[in-house]
């Protein structure tokens, strides 16, 4: 089941739009964000809400980046591996990042907080490196930079609401 | 500093220009004297007259893009402007837009107008997601003022725009796969279709880059002949944005007159080099173009005189490398990015661009000889097989590689290795702290509209 909420914005909007096709990403999200990752329990909704099957679903959840087929933290952390990045030493950044929080590149935190994922450039080139959370754009890092930030998604975790595209 | 045009509102504190900033200079002049005084058929006009060519990479001229649009077919027209940017380097659509949304709204609806198309459609990559809710405020803002929606200032053109968020890839700023995307299928690139006759539901489509369109309303309001006097060189239709990362001094994105001397952009607008950091070479526009060498530095930066030099525009992202980077390992790292961005569907690129990255992993080791380099030229030559644009672009630096730099492959030959690993080499992977000012304040840099 889902909150009546999600399940009526969801219904409206496909009801609204002339070709469903073009929802289903945004119909994704939304249940993504519910479930915290677009679970098999969240396809199922997905599919019943689309009239999609769900072989069309899993088409598209395993051909994008941004969406999960696997549970992941609270907070994802794209960090740019692109080249400028590269060149501004993205792999202590990794590395870092990774000692920091006890995990390998792909992993998420005991705590359930944190998933470290690299991503394609940024868009954030003259602030390398960068990396993006919760759809905030952070750039020019250093270790005393990625402290802070942690520190404050940690103590803000239960009231930071997630953006949609997380 | 030379005319700014398209960061004209462009403001210290980084806070995009509103509605309010955007008409004190002059917005939305365009679209009412286009509405109420021109028909279609003149809008494509001074944009053709004007020598305005696509912005997104392909260089194609805009105005005869917008042509193609037959003047009897079918209902509903979309634009689809494209703001994926996903190439290491390039965030100029990004900054664009964060400077001023209106212009690039503005944009899109005289490419509307100008088509007669019902519908536009603003594609969006997911890490965009604040641009995203930027431009949803204010195209409800735009809608508010009349500007669109029903009966756009009282005429009798009607036209709107959604905001569709993509899921990210970068074969979705391929214009047939982000259509695909658009419609919900798996975003493979089509090259059957023509957008222009069958686009987004089988319908006219043009797809047009953010820069592009936002160039169209100012040529609109000061005419062609004005247009013709911003760039630098003879070909370099108006106002173009660069945008510059690597070992410079200022990175960031700077409005200069189209066909601007390269080494005028990195030495001049980007601060020259870093302290301590010696030009080597530069990718001139985005991971998909060619190493330079020292002598295209003179190359004014537009689609023909880079063609005449062998190389390419791409975007005008120009990424800058230091005499201490090796560039094996640079290439190895842009391989990486694009054989993880394919989109699987044609062989040569599914199986090639892996495969140059583990013969340049052979090289980088020191496991590989002349007979391993040859191999790789062949490979990358093969990329001009695939079904798109997107593996003749990956195979882009490998070729300048072995073309400008084949002595620094040579020397990682035979048992050798990297020459670049040793004491006082700054590799990447030693970070400890930055080599430039924490100059971004972060406020700008939470808000994701630094720059
Ligand atoms: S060249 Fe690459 S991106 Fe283009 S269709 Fe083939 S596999 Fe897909
Ligand atoms: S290369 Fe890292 S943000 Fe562009």
């Amino acid at each position: 089941m889902l909150p009546r909420e999600l399940e009526q914005e969801i219904a409206e909007m496909v009801r609204e739009t002339d070709h469903v096709e073009e929802k289903i990403i945004d119909v994704i999200y939304l249940l993504q964000r519910h479930f915290g990752y677009f679970s098999d329990e969240a396809m199922g909704h997905a599919a019943r809400l689309t009239g999609k099957t769900l072989v069309e679903l899993e088409e598209l959840a395993t051909f994008y980046d941004f969406i999960y087929r696997e549970p992941l933290g609270r907070f994802v952390i794209h960090v740019c591996d692109g080249v400028t990045c590269w060149m501004h030493h993205e792999n202590g950044l990794f590395d870092y990042l990774c000692r920091k929080l006890g995990v390998e590149v792909g992993e998420t935190t005991a705590d359930g907080l944190f998933t470290v994922l690299p991503t394609a450039c940024l868009g954030n080139c003259h602030n390398a490196p960068a990396m993006l959370v919760n759809g905030e754009h952070y750039g020019r890092l250093t270790p005393e930079k990625v402290d802070r930030i942690l520190d404050n998604l940690r103590e803000n975790a239960d009231t930071i609401p997630l953006c949609l595209c997380r | 500093m030379s005319e700014q045009v398209l960061f004209k509102n462009r403001r210290v504190d980084c806070r995009p220009a509103s509605l309010a900033d955007y008409r004190a200079g002059g917005g939305y002049e365009a679209l009412t004297k286009a509405v109420r005084t021109m028909t279609p058929d003149e809008v494509i006009k001074v944009v053709m007259d004007s020598g305005l060519r696509g912005r997104g990479g392909a260089g194609f001229p805009t105005g005869r893009k917008w042509s193609f649009v037959r003047k009897d077919a079918p209902h509903p027209r979309y634009i689809q402007c494209n703001t994926d940017e996903m190439e290491p380097g390039t965030f100029k659509d990004r900054i664009l837009v964060n400077t001023d949304p209106h212009l690039v709204i503005e944009g899109i609806v005289l490419c509307g107008y100008a088509v007669q198309a019902d519908h536009g459609v603003f594609f969006i990559r997911p890490s965009y997601d604040a641009d995203a809710r930027l431009l949803e405020r204010e195209l409800e803002v735009a809608r508010e003022a009349g500007l669109l929606g029903k009966n756009i200032l009282g005429s009798d053109f009607s036209f709107d725009i959604d905001v569709h968020r993509s899921a990210g890839r970068y074969i979705c700023g391929e214009s047939s796969a982000q259509a695909n995307a658009i419609m919900g299928k798996r975003p493979n690139p089509d090259k059957n279709s023509h957008m222009t006759d069958s686009g987004l539901w089988g319908l006219p489509t043009v797809v047009n880059n953010v820069e592009t369109l936002a160039s169209v309303p100012s040529i609109l309001r000061n005419g062609v002949e004005w247009f013709q006097t911003l760039a630098a060189s003879p070909t370099g239709d108006g106002t173009k944005l660069y945008s510059v990362s690597g070992e410079v001094a200022e990175p960031g994105c700077f409005e200069l007159p189209g066909g601007t001397r390269l080494g005028d952009i990195i030495f001049g607008a980007a601060g020259g080099m870093l302290p301590g950091a010696e030009f080597k070479t530069c990718l001139p526009g985005g991971t998909s173009t060619s190493f330079v060498a020292r002598e295209h530095l003179e190359t004014p930066m537009d689609f023909d005189s880079m063609k005449k030099a062998g190389l390419s525009l791409g975007t005008g992202s120009v990424i800058v490398f230091d005499k201490n980077t090796c560039l094996v390992q640079a290439t190895i790292n842009i391989l990486a990015y694009f054989a993880r961005e394919s989109c699987g569907w044609c062989t040569p690129c599914r199986e090639g661009i892996p495969y140059m990255k583990h013969i340049l992993e052979r090289i980088e080791a020191g496991e590989a000889g002349e007979r391993d380099v040859e191999l790789l030229q062949r490979v990358a030559d093969g990329m001009e097989h695939a079904y798109c644009g997107f593996a003749p672009g990956a195979a882009m630096p490998v070729h300048g590689l072995l073309k400008h730099f084949r002595d620094e492959v040579r020397e990682h030959l035979d048992g050798r290795g990297c020459p670049f690993v040793g004491e006082g080499v700054a590799k990447p992977g030693l970070w400890t702290s930055l080599d430039r000012d924490e100059t971004v304040p972060d406020e700008a840099d939470s808000e994701g509209r630094d720059g």
